[in-house]
């Protein structure tokens, strides 16, 4: 687990006050909305559609059980009692006052969090993999890396004004679980000749332009990380566009002037600014090594858990769900989706944070990890643990056995909060959700992955979705896009439009008709919709959705 | 954003923005700001729209980002005619919460 030094606490704790002291004169008006929108943006405070909204990092979705609890403390003493979870590992309030957030930022400060970069044309938080450490494919734990990243880049005073937002993302494991291929830069962890050291992905990012990223380096010395990435990120500051925001990232940098020159730009510049660090960023990432060490893991046999298996059909089929392979024999990660019928995917109480922190302290070695699709885990569990955790988890609603699949649905805020919007996005993936369970369709479906979006900025990541719905407005009506064949993880790819756009009320009822006709065609159990989808292409899919077009 | 919106007697607007210190929807009325959508002054004209809104820009220090949008004449007062400004005036969906739960805490405690 990573600690936070003081020095990292002395500074959040300086940026809180000087955000105070810049709400204490917008307040009093020596400040206007202009002057202070970007001081807001700059300390993650947004304003939506009924209210304010802060975004607070979780740097690699690492979060402790006590700053957990202070989570909970804000969502319950200055919000309405919940927060949500972004695909970005962060958190945002959606009910805070203005007035109030100099004060949550001085809470977040004493337990070293902050909301610093969470918004801006700046370097973003800084992705991983949620089993970071637990996943038994792992080449080595990628938070070190993300560690000496976000540390480097918090404040960058070259970087503070890039043409646009700019988001790194880091997969440590031979499987692909940040999603490298779909951010602006993607490290996948490899090894050459029993060394580590990365592929590096550049240019990919979803919104108005999805693109899926390009390999700018096939293996980049581990020790070259912090030179190479800042020589992408300066050649993109001078060459990325800026006369249209629209275009101002580097995915359409990179489109447009060619990998090839892109590659020779970089490599050139990483010349210069390898010279430029002296070392200093070798020595930093053997620090926060030692910093990530692995808890004391239990070296006991595996008690009760296969007999409450047996004995218990709710439990067995959370297991078969909700866990993850673990790379210590007798362990497992846990999987706690934020998905439950008529849920807010994403959206976690007060009560359900305090309960996550307690059962990480209790039975996983004081480690959560907030995840890319809205759901947190517990890396570190022992079996023996598994029906205790269990029962203390389906007694708070926090249960559900649908980890990967119809109703584990990433849906952004869409149109009930975020002022972008064109359509709501919530109530589809509500509706969606409990319609397949009703149907008693879930289990049967298996993996599937369902993205909603509010607006062509792709929060929800609708493009990778194997059933994508974009939220649009159509003359003053909520209509909603589909798209097919989209994957984030194993053969990353762009879903492509079906057809028309549904009215609001007529998308369950396609989706229905959708994965009907797949239960109908696929081969086998074992062939999830994806699969069918490569297999046979989107003719008999859009013939689902489009009856009428088909037979006309 | 909603495109700027010049009102009209056929196509009648109102006024409305964010509150500065708590960020909850208001919409201009007679006398300064109200969190009653049908307490709205409904303008009709687009001089006496464009100096009100010229006005609200002046209160930077009470309001947020003030924009001219449609409404229709309703029996209690001006009502949204897009959705986006309908959800405005409740709150969300998924939650009753923002403008429909200070509306319901307001009538319990007359
Ligand atoms: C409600 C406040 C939010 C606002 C104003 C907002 C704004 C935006 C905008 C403008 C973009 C497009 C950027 C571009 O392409 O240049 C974007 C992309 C994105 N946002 Fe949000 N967003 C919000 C909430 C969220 C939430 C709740 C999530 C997760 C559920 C999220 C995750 C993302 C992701 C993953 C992308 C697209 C990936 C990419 O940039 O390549 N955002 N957001
Ligand atoms: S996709 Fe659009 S509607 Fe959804 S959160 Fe992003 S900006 Fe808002």
């Amino acid at each position: 687990m990573f600690d936070v030094r003081p020095v990292d606490t002395d500074y959040v704790r300086h940026r809180a006050a000087q955000f105070r002291a810049q709400v204490d004169r917008r307040l009093d008006g020596s400040l206007t909305e202009d002057e202070f929108r970007p001081l807001r943006l700059m300390n993650g405070v947004y304003l939506q559609l009924h209210a304010y909204m802060l975004r607070v990092a979780i740097p690699y979705g690492t979060i402790s059980p006590d700053q957990m609890r202070m989570l909970a403390h804000l969502a319950r003493n200055y919000d309405k009692g919940y927060g949500h979870w972004t695909t970005r590992q962060n958190i945002q309030f959606n009910w805070p006052k203005l007035v109030d957030i100099p004060d949550m930022l001085d809470h977040l400060a004493s337990v070293g969090m902050h909301a610093i970069q969470t918004s801006g044309n700046t370097i973003r938080n800084v992705t991983t993999d949620a089993f970071a450490g637990a996943a038994p494919d792992e080449i080595a734990d990628p938070r070190p890396y993300a560690e000496l990243l976000r540390s480097w880049s918090t404040d960058h005073a070259e970087f503070q004004f890039l043409p646009r937002k700019f988001k790194i993302a880091i997969s440590g494991g031979a499987k692909d679980r940040a999603i490298v291929s779909a951010h602006d830069i993607g490290l996948r962890l490899v090894e050459q000749d029993g060394k580590p050291g990365f592929e590096v992905w550049v240019g990919g990012g979803l919104g108005r332009t999805p693109l899926l990223g390009q390999v700018i380096r096939d293996f980049l010395p581990e020790e070259d990380l912090l030179p190479y990435i800042e020589a992408i990120i300066a050649t993109y500051n001078l060459t990325g566009r800026r006369d249209n925001k629209y275009k101002a990232r580097i995915k359409i940098t990179v489109s447009e002037r060619g990998l090839d020159v892109f590659r020779d730009e970089v490599e050139a510049e990483f010349i210069n600014r390898r010279r430029d660090f002296h070392g200093a960023d070798r020595e930093a990432l053997k620090i926060f090594r030692d910093r990530f060490a692995a808890p004391a893991f239990r070296n006991a046999p595996v008690e009760g858990y296969e007999q409450a298996r047996a004995a218990n059909p709710g439990f067995r089929s959370w297991t078969d769900t909700n866990l993850h392979p673990h790379k210590i024999d007798g362990y497992a990660s846990v999987i706690v989706t934020f998905k439950a019928p008529g849920a807010t995917p994403g959206d976690a109480s007060a009560d359900q944070m305090r309960l996550l922190a307690d059962l990480a302290e209790r039975y996983g070695h004081a480690d959560l990890r907030v995840m890319h699709d809205q759901n947190v885990a517990l890396p570190h569990v022992h079996k023996s643990d598994l029906p205790a955790l269990y029962a203390a988890l389906r007694e708070a609603g926090l249960a559900t056995a649908n980890a990967g699949k119809t109703s584990d649905i990433i849906a952004c805020p869409g149109m009930d909060y975020c002022t972008l919007a064109t359509a709501r996005s919530i109530p589809i993936a509500q509706e969606i959700a409990e319609h397949f369970r009703a149907a008693g369709l879930e289990d049967e479906i298996g993996n599937l992955n369902i993205r909603i979006s509010g607006c062509i900025n792709a929060c929800g990541h609708h493009h990778l979705g194997h059933i994508g719905i974009l939220g649009l407005d159509r003359a003053g009506v909520e209509n909603y896009q589909i798209t097919l064949g989209g994957d984030a993880y194993d053969i990353p790819a762009i879903g492509q439009r079906a057809g028309a756009g549904f009215p609001a009320e007529e998308v369950v009822p396609a989706i229905d008709r959708l994965l009907r006709a797949y239960l109908d065609i696929r081969e086998d159990e074992g062939e999830r919709f994806i699969d069918a989808y490569r297999r046979l292409g989107p003719a008999p899919f859009k013939a689902a959705l489009y009856p009428e077009v088909a037979h006309a | 954003m909603s495109k700027a919106f010049t009102p009209s007697a056929a196509k009648p607007g109102v006024i409305t923005a964010n509150d500065l210190r708590e960020g909850h929807n208001v919409w201009m009325c007679e006398d300064g700001w109200t969190a009653d959508p049908a307490q709205a002054t409904l303008f009709e004209d687009e001089a006496i729209a464009e100096l009100a809104l010229l006005k609200a820009i002046g209160q930077s220090n009470i309001v947020v980002g003030p924009y001219v949008v449609e409404a229709r004449r309703g029996p209690e007062g001006p009502e949204p005619t897009h959705f986006r400004e309908a959800f405005r005036q409740t709150g969300p969906s998924n939650y009753f919460h923002g403008i429909q739960a200070a509306k319901q805490a307001e009538a319990s405690n007359v």
